[in-house]
């Protein structure tokens, strides 16, 4: 069956005038400004665009090529299948690296979490000077990774740092040595990481607190709840969406962590804080073995994808979620 | 007793002084409605009977009892929010029991409470949805059923009914009305709407500026307010309020629209409020009259023919809104509304005669803005 083409093309009659009346007012203007108007968007989006691919795309897929290849320490195209993947899966190094990871990532998320809402709560409270603490809790973020490991390695340093001052102040006995104790050490960078991203932390939980409908509060207190109750069963689950986000940038967090530990205790005492980004900088530019240090890599992008592939899934099902109950 | 008693209270926000000295008393049972034009105080005023907010001066006693340092929540209150304000994560029947579970009330009590409230609303059906589920009617009854479920001495509405739409709002409404004579509960609910306050009260508080203009029953807001603020606010459309010369004469006291002009009118001011407007003869006035006060010519306002004045006015333009026809006219150089039977063809432009109710003629001071009488 055709359709009847005499209703479709009738209504569309007025629309014309409106590309008319545009092709008039161009025609007013000289043509060198409108070849600009023309070529300015291709040339403000195209080289970025093309930049990025080549940067992320070309070389996560360079990356990934070099991983199943007999490379050293210069490329080798010959092809090895998994060996490499084996070989450093099977390596101490790696072994300990995903160990401290679980203990770090554990650790970390999950101190930062709750120093982060513990401060959010608190300034929540409407104390004075709010704006001034704020600056503060945030201030490490603004601090570079390399900055808070080397003052936390002077904090933590038990002949400079935290121990000398309290024995100096009259508690002989007093030992903090985490730093250079094998079994302590991966938890003075939960510290250190903690103390750097739990004002970051704090804001998102303080943004979403001060989103949740200052009549919710009202009616709980009404209600009878106490301001404990009122935070725990009121507005935190209604923040829930901010826990998953944190959860998710610390954890992607977790996983890229270098410097700080680099600068904190360079993987030591022994390999006792290696983590899988020192293994890759090891096995790569140190060892010289780039097919084992991209296979490496590959392994770290793999860890990252499981994070982010199932936090953009849920992203996805909240707006779809959002546009249907409106 | 008094349900509610509140005494020389004052309140600001910085330099803003927002509640200037209100002084209001309800009896048990009353529908006590707080209205008033927004930024009037009247939330504010629900916010410190609720104890949302602390009194800066004054007293607050609910069931004779001094409430000023007591906690919200151990004012024997309940409260039903603008937002309604539903726990987003909580099902209705957690919304509900939430208080109960608070105050520690027994499972069993809680859900012998649940039931007669959620069979008094109708949403048994709805106890187990969240309430991004519901629509805004039925959030609305669960509003209601959170404070409901609890008996307090006082319930306390904030504008519940302004975020919904027209039909709805008229139907909650008369729910709400039907509900405080069922139960016989105490409520303060603030509106901005004046006929809601006008349909639902048993007492008004007309607000403006942190004071109360007047507090009395609607029928007295309505006929006889006490300043220029509430003849102006109350009704819809409002209270025409024009200049006038009160003049005395054999016959008695009369105001005079428009006076020296050619087409000047004369209104003979009933005898009851004769004595009381005596001092302002010979002075200017500000006269109100209700625009159904002035209806087609051959209405005849109550059995004594003498409250029916004739006048010839040029209408100027007509509203019919289908049960009647709002009708602007010039009356001795000044534009008054009034309101005719629908089924009276007036020709704009052309003068029409009426009739004129001076029954509930209004008299204001122009200095004070006060009623005279």
């Amino acid at each position: 069956m055709t359709p009847d083409p005499g209703p479709a093309t009738a209504p569309a009659a007025p629309a014309l005038d409106a590309p008319r009346a545009a092709a008039r007012r161009a025609a007013a203007r000289p043509a060198w400004r409108d070849a600009i108007g023309r070529w300015l968007p291709h040339l403000v989006l195209w080289p970025p665009l093309l930049v990025s691919v080549v940067h992320v795309l070309g070389f996560t897929g360079y990356t990934t090529w070099m991983s199943f290849t007999a490379s050293t320490l210069m490329p080798d195209y010959e092809w090895v299948g998994l060996r490499n993947y084996t070989a450093v899966l099977n390596s101490r190094n790696w072994q300990i690296a995903t160990d401290n990871l679980l203990i770090y990532g554990a650790g970390f998320v999950v101190l930062t979490t709750a120093l982060g809402l513990l401060l959010a709560v608190l300034i929540d409270q409407r104390v004075r000077g709010e704006n001034l603490f704020r600056t503060i809790y945030l201030y490490p973020m603004a601090v570079s990774f390399v900055v808070t490991g080397t003052v936390w390695a002077w904090l933590l340093n038990p002949s400079i740092g935290i121990q000398r001052l309290v024995r100096s102040m009259g508690w002989g006995g007093f030992r903090f040595d985490w730093l250079v104790d094998r079994e302590m050490a991966i938890y003075t960078i939960v510290i250190a990481g903690a103390w750097q991203a739990s004002g970051f932390a704090m804001a998102l939980f303080l943004a979403g607190i001060r989103s949740v409908d200052a009549d919710l509060y009202k009616a709980a207190q009404v209600d009878g709840a106490g301001p404990w109750r009122i935070y725990r069963r009121v507005v935190l689950p209604a923040i829930w969406p901010i826990f998953i986000a944190v959860l998710v940038i610390l954890l992607q967090y977790t996983i890229k962590t270098f410097d700080l530990v680099r600068a904190l205790t360079g993987g030591g005492p022994g390999i006792a804080t290696q983590l899988p980004a020192l293994v890759v900088y090891d096995l790569m530019f140190q060892r010289g073995l780039l097919g084992r240090g991209s296979a490496a890599a590959v392994m770290m992008l793999l860890s990252l994808l499981l994070v982010l592939v199932p936090y953009f899934g849920f992203m996805r099902w909240r707006r779809h979620r959002e546009a249907r109950h409106g | 007793m008094s349900a509610l008693r509140i005494a020389r209270l004052r309140k600001r926000f910085g330099a803003q002084e927002v509640l200037k000295g209100i002084d209001l008393e309800i009896g048990s049972g009353e529908f006590l409605v707080l209205v008033g034009p927004s930024g009037c105080g009247k939330s504010t005023l629900l916010n410190v009977i609720a104890g949302l907010e602390k009194a800066g001066e004054g007293t607050v006693e609910i069931g004779g009892r001094v409430v000023n340092d007591v906690a919200p929540k151990d004012r024997d209150i309940a409260m039903v929010f603008q937002s309604y304000a539903l726990y987003p994560t909580m099902t209705v029947r957690q919304n509900i029991t939430f208080g109960m579970e608070c105050r520690r009330v027994p499972r069993p009590q809680q859900e012998e409470a649940l039931a007669r409230v959620a069979r008094l609303l109708q949403i048994e059906a709805l106890l187990n949805r969240k309430p991004s589920q519901l629509s805004g009617g039925q959030r609305q009854r669960v509003a209601m059923g959170r404070a409901l479920v609890r008996d307090p001495m006082l319930f306390l509405f904030d504008e519940p009914l302004s975020n919904l739409d027209a039909k709805l709002r008229v139907e909650m409404r008369m729910e709400i009305k039907q509900l405080h004579r069922r139960i016989g509960a105490t409520m303060v609910y603030v509106t901005h709407d004046q006929i809601e306050a006008m349909t639902m009260a048993t007492r008004i508080a007309v607000m403006h500026q942190g004071e109360v203009q007047q507090f009395a029953d609607p029928e007295t807001i309505y006929n006889r307010p006490a300043t220029l603020f509430v003849a102006r606010f109350m009704g819809a459309p409002p209270m025409n309020t024009v200049a006038a010369r009160l003049t005395g004469g054999a016959e008695g006291l009369a105001a005079i629209i428009g006076a020296g002009r050619p087409d000047e009118i004369r209104l003979p001011v009933p005898e009851e409020l004769a004595a009381r407007a005596g001092p302002f003869r010979d002075r200017e006035v500000v006269l109100g009259i209700r625009p159904e006060c002035i209806a087609e010519a051959d209405r005849r306002f109550g059995a004594d023919a003498r409250h029916s004045v004739p006048i010839e006015a040029p209408v100027e333009m007509t509203e019919p809104t289908g049960a009647e026809t709002i009708v602007l006219m010039r009356l001795g150089g000044e534009a008054l509304l009034g309101r005719v039977s629908p089924d009276i063809r007036l020709p704009v432009g052309a003068p029409a005669r009426f009739a004129l109710d001076t029954r509930k003629l209004c008299l204001f001071d122009p200095a004070t803005e006060r009623l005279i009488a």
